[in-house]
């Protein structure tokens, strides 16, 4: 007689935890063939209220850390992801089946993890500079994390597109909050299993699986949601998210602006702060 | 506080003992273990990804200058085997590190990162070991730092066409190094890391006195699939150093060392196509003004010429205090030289370890007695010397002149000038009253003027409100003879990249 | 206002808001990135076997075992007392704490409760934690306590007046407080996680101490952060350059959040590399604390039998 095997749940990951929805909702995920695979949870707008609070919370001391450190904690995610190749490759296989496809999908989401992990110590050192300001002043530019950054993934690429866009947003300093790919959630579920073993501190990365026009208004309209990558949104959704962002002036970033490796993603969320400091006796 | 004068002599008597705080009771001696390094008899040289005898024979020893012991013996490479590793440099550049894209070879470096933290412990004893520096010291600060480098420079090695606008960088070729025994591993990462994320291949010469921790990580590049050849290390003294430099097959030349070597590598590469950057001596100035945080600045001091022996090509060794303070200055820093331990380097409470070696003492020791030859006041707290070694008590020298020869040359050791000025313009003047511009310091609560100072001194670089700080990201090197070029951060890619094709 | 002339002997001549402001200018500053640096690096000062357990028994006996909580009984000053005399009912070498610290309500009880053992009564007094009165009521408090039995009052500084740039009104207040005193030594509670700056720090230590503190303490234990090192080290500095400067010894009280043995060692290093071995000792400095004599017993005991230790076989009061 064969084994019955032990089938994982797929929860929300929210303030360092695994929850289901407050709402008690599930949805079905779907293979190539259409056939249920597996029932995720379909989070609410509390679930996202909540992962929006976790993520302000953890903002200041992630940002506070040094970029060494920052830089070290994604490439451990990398390492983390290496180690789950397997798991990973099946779970793009489930949407997308060939295989030789879906390895490259793995392997390109790790080395472009660890592209973004070495750019945490760096990219201050190519948008930062020493303005030469006439006067006796010292003058110096610095990028500064934006905030809490609400991500939309992308919805065809489930892992290589989100591990990009997320790792733009957490290298400067900024914590996420990711609404997954509706119709390929489960890497997303399981890339959060890796970051939560991966010495990223609770709330930096809340994952959320759901319904994207469901939630995109909530986290459109949030007052306290920094700016939005737009990437996995679809026009409709975009012009919601333009629209929403006007409340607290969000900044807002559109997929292909930049790719899926640019340090320009980084700069997108960061705010440039000049400091003027006068020089004499 | 202010400092006050009271006419109470018992006061004044209870001053010196508080100033001089007795720390007898309970740093018994807390020995790191060694057990965790495994030391060879012999090591031989490591050319094309695996040791080899060197082809003269030869080997010297290595001693461990806090016992005189010697540790190991070591190849001695002649200019056969530089000629080998040259060409076993050039052979593993042209079979493809060159051209492997930035992302893979990120990869090797990470990994090198990564097992330089998972072998720190076993690294630092060795270190501290093989060059008498304190436990404390190569365990907190070396190795972190080292494992740092290969972190941060891992991340630029698929990231160059980002780092200089408007020049496509292609790495130079085969790059000799030469790299002195103060921080024998950190100042081996300073220099191989950058050269591999860029595509250049490595012979690296370590000093004489202390080649054992390059070896290890000989064996490390190894065990991380470093392809053969891209790092090679020729161990040997100043000769087989001089056949690296001198060999016709090597693009690109770094050396840190002193700046009387550093002459003779520039005019030895005169006349070639070899790049070449040289980090060489310095004599620091250090500038405390009378509104400087003064017990920090005591530690700052302290730090900036005890740290390591003084071993630190960046040593703050000429203090410059204000002269309203100068006194309350001078008294506080003798107290705190009283709590400094000095000894056995591998006692994790060591403050200051082992001279480096007989010939280093030797050169202190000089310099010294010409100090007090020529009139200045020597301090040196009481402190109990192991019977075997090589070791000199930290010494503070007061009423120095800029024309005393220890305002002016290097002595490389626990030993500092300390000297006073009025203004803020004749400290500048004195501070640049050096052939020397590696570093300064400056002591002050006012930023602008930290700003200002920092405007007029001649070094590359600045520390203000503290001392003795590296970070991988942060460029290091001298203004005059004190070298030209920079490691660290973006300005440390620069030494070994040219732009593809001619002129950017 | 009276106060001893060898104090007097750093301050101005004559005392008003403004000659106090100035003179607190002269202070030196307090860089806090230097600060953390040297505290962490005596952080490594790592301590041999036979010297940790002398260490640990003289962090006993250094100890103010305190209970500062609305929900203090008799009862419950009554067994921390019994703890306190004897903190380690199996093991008679251990000493006595130093004193039991408690709200004034409770100083009968706990007078009582120590009589004739050499453990010393000390209470928060001036409307701890927060001192927000008129200073009548301050020191009338004080003396009532004193009247009650207590050795030692642990007062707190007028937080507001020092920020608010009124440092006669502090100044004038601990010269009241500790007329009121009388032979009770004082304890002068700076409350540094409030006074934020390192500057403040060390300007309201010198302050303290000029105005007739027997003792510096760090904070009440009500406010985070309580007691840290580097508040610790740049106090112990103040007080060493007071001493430099007037021949008065004062000592150190850090209080509130040292928890472990290891804290307590760290405190002890601290201390012993600023100001020497002429401070360690009960006279010159003490912990305060509520939880943290049952982790140095368990480090003894962990020291002599060479097993790790549960806190079962520790009694809790």
């Amino acid at each position: 007689m064969s084994r019955v095997d032990v089938r994982k749940t797929y929860k929300l990951y929210i303030g360092g935890e695994f929850p289901r929805s407050e709402s008690g909702r599930s949805y079905p995920a779907l293979d190539a063939r259409g056939r249920v695979v597996a029932r995720v949870a379909q989070a609410s707008r509390k679930d996202l209220r909540d992962a929006v609070r976790h993520a302000r919370n953890a903002q200041a001391s992630w940002a506070a850390r040094s970029g060494y450190n920052r830089g070290q904690i994604l490439y451990r995610v990398a390492e983390m992801i290496e180690d789950r190749f397997e798991t990973f490759v099946s779970q793009v296989q489930v949407t997308d089946p060939d295989r030789r496809r879906a390895r490259r999908e793995v392997t390109e989401a790790i080395d472009t993890i660890v592209w973004y992990a070495g750019w945490a110590d760096k990219f201050a050192q190519i948008y930062g500079n020493l303005n030469p300001v006439a006067g006796p002043f010292f003058n110096i530019s610095a990028p500064e994390p934006t905030g809490v950054v609400g991500i939309v993934a992308p919805q065809d690429s489930a892992l290589l597109g989100l591990v990009s866009r997320l790792s733009a947003v957490l290298v400067s300093g900024n914590t996420a909050v990711v609404i997954a790919s509706e119709s390929r959630p489960m890497p997303a579920v399981t890339l959060a299993e890796v970051l939560a073993t991966s010495d990223v501190p609770p709330g930096v990365v809340n994952i959320l699986t759901g319904h994207t026009d469901e939630l995109i208004p909530w986290l459109a309209d949030h007052m306290d949601v920094n700016a939005i990558d737009a990437a996995g949104a679809t026009p409709e959704q975009r012009r919601r998210i333009q629209e929403g962002a006007v409340h607290n002036v969000k900044r807002v970033v559109l997929d292909g602006e930049f790719g899926d490796r640019s340090p320009y993603v980084i700069a997108a969320f960061t705010e440039t702060k000049t400091v003027w400091h006068p020089k004499g006796l | 506080m202010e400092p006050q004068t009271t006419e109470n002599t018992e006061v004044a008597s209870r001053k010196a003992d508080v100033l001089a705080p007795r720390i007898e009771w309970e740093y018994v001696p807390s020995r790191e273990s060694t057990d965790i390094v495994e030391i060879a008899d012999r090591y031989d040289l490591f050319i094309g990804g695996e040791f080899r005898k060197p082809k003269s024979g030869k080997y010297f020893p290595t001693v461990d200058p806090a016992t005189e012991e010697t540790l190991a013996e070591v190849a001695e490479a002649g200019p056969d085997d530089v000629d080998a590793a040259v060409a076993a440099a050039r052979a593993a550049f042209e079979d493809g590190w060159g051209r492997m894209p930035g992302s893979e070879r990120a990869k090797y470096i990470f990994r090198i990162a990564r097992m330089i933290q998972e072998r720190s412990r076993e690294l630092a004893v060795l270190e501290t070991l093989d060059g008498g520096k304190p436990i404390k010291e190569s365990r907190d600060v070396d190795l972190p730092q080292v494992a740092a480098n290969f972190f941060y420079y891992a991340g630029w090695a698929d990231k160059l066409e980002y780092a200089f606008p408007g020049f496509r960088p292609e790495p130079l070729g085969v790059a000799g190094q030469v790299i002195p025994w103060n921080f024998p591993l950190l100042m081996l990462a300073w220099k191989v890391a950058p050269a591999l994320a860029t595509g250049n291949t490595v012979v690296l010469k370590p000093a004489e006195t202390t080649p054992l921790t390059a070896l290890v990580f000989a064996e490390i590049t190894a065990e991380a699939g470093l392809p053969p050849g891209v790092f090679n290390v020729v161990t040997g003294a100043g000769e087989t150093g001089a056949a690296v430099v001198g060999h016709p097959d090597v693009d690109k030349v770094a050396f840190t060392g002193s700046t009387e070597v550093g002459k003779l590598i520039q005019s030895q590469v005169a006349g070639t196509r070899k790049r070449l950057t040289l980090e060489l001596g310095g004599k620091a100035a250090h500038v405390i003004f009378d509104d400087a945080p003064i017990d920090q600045a005591i530690e700052g001091v302290v730090n900036g010429i005890f740290f390591n022996q003084g071993h630190v090509c960046c040593a703050g060794s000429r203090l410059f205090v204000q002269e309203n303070i100068h006194d309350l200055f001078v008294d506080k820093l003798k107290a705190r030289l009283a709590t400094l331990r000095v000894g056995d380097p591998l006692d994790k409470n060591t403050d200051v370890g082992a001279i480096n070696s007989r010939q280093q003492l030797e050169k202190i020791r000089q310099l010294v007695e010409a100090g007090v030859e020529e009139g200045a006041e020597i301090y040196q707290p009481q402190c109990e010397l192991p019977d075997r070694g090589y070791w000199f008590v930290p010494t503070l020298f007061t009423g120095v002149s800029q024309s005393h020869r220890i305002a002016q040359e290097e002595i490389f050791g626990p030993v500092l000038s300390i000297m006073s000025f009025r203004t803020p313009a004749e400290a500048v003047e004195k501070a640049n009253n050096t052939p020397y511009g590696l570093s300064a310091g400056v002591w002050t609560s006012k930023g602008s003027r930290i700003l200002w100072m920092a405007d007029r001194m001649k070094a590359g670089v600045v520390w203000a409100n503290t001392y003795n700080k590296f970070d991988p990201a942060s460029p290091f090197g001298g203004y005059k003879e004190s070298g030209f070029g920079r490691e660290g951060g973006r300005h440390g890619l620069l030494n070994y990249v040219k732009h593809a094709g001619g002129r950017p | 206002m009276t106060l001893t002339p060898t104090r007097q002997a750093i301050l101005p001549d004559r005392l008003t808001n403004s000659t106090l402001t100035s003179f607190l200018r002269s202070v030196p500053s307090v860089d806090e990135v230097a600060v953390a640096e040297r505290v962490a690096s005596l952080s490594t000062r790592s301590i041999k076997r036979e010297s940790k357990a002398h260490a640990l028994r003289m962090a006993i006996s250094m100890m103010d075992l305190t209970t500062l909580e609305g929900m203090d009984t008799p009862g419950k000053v009554i067994q921390m007392s019994s703890k306190a005399v004897r903190p380690d009912p199996t093991d008679p070498s251990i000493p006595s704490v130093a004193a039991v610290c408690v709200y004034p309500a409770m100083v009968p009880y706990a007078r009582q409760a120590v009589e004739g053992t050499g453990v010393k009564v000390a209470s928060v007094a001036t409307y701890f934690p927060s001192g927000q009165v008129d200073i009548g009521l301050k020191v009338e408090e004080t003396r009532q306590v004193v009247e009650a039995g207590a050795d030692e009052i642990d007062m707190v500084i007028n937080r507001g007046a020092f920020l608010s740039g009124d440092y006669f009104r502090v100044f004038d207040e601990i010269v009241r407080v500790k007329e009121a005193c009388g032979d009770a030594h004082l304890k002068v509670i700076l409350e540094t996680g409030e006074l934020q700056t390192l500057d403040n720090v060390r300007r309201a230590s010198v302050l303290a101490m000029a105005a007739g503190a027997d003792f510096i303490k760090t904070s009440t234990g009500k406010v985070s952060p309580a007691a840290t090192l580097p508040a610790t080290l740049v106090m112990l500095e103040a007080i060493r350059d007071f001493w430099a400067a007037t021949g008065v010894k004062v000592g150190m009280k850090p209080a509130g959040g040292i928890r472990t043995a290891k804290d307590a060692i760290r405190y002890l290093v601290v201390l012993n590399e600023t100001l020497g071995e002429e401070w360690m000792s009960p006279d010159w400095f003490r912990i305060g604390a509520s939880s943290l004599l049952n982790d140095v017993l368990m480090q003894i005991r962990w020291l002599e039998t060479g097993r790790y230790q549960s806190a079962d076989y520790f009694t809790k009061d």
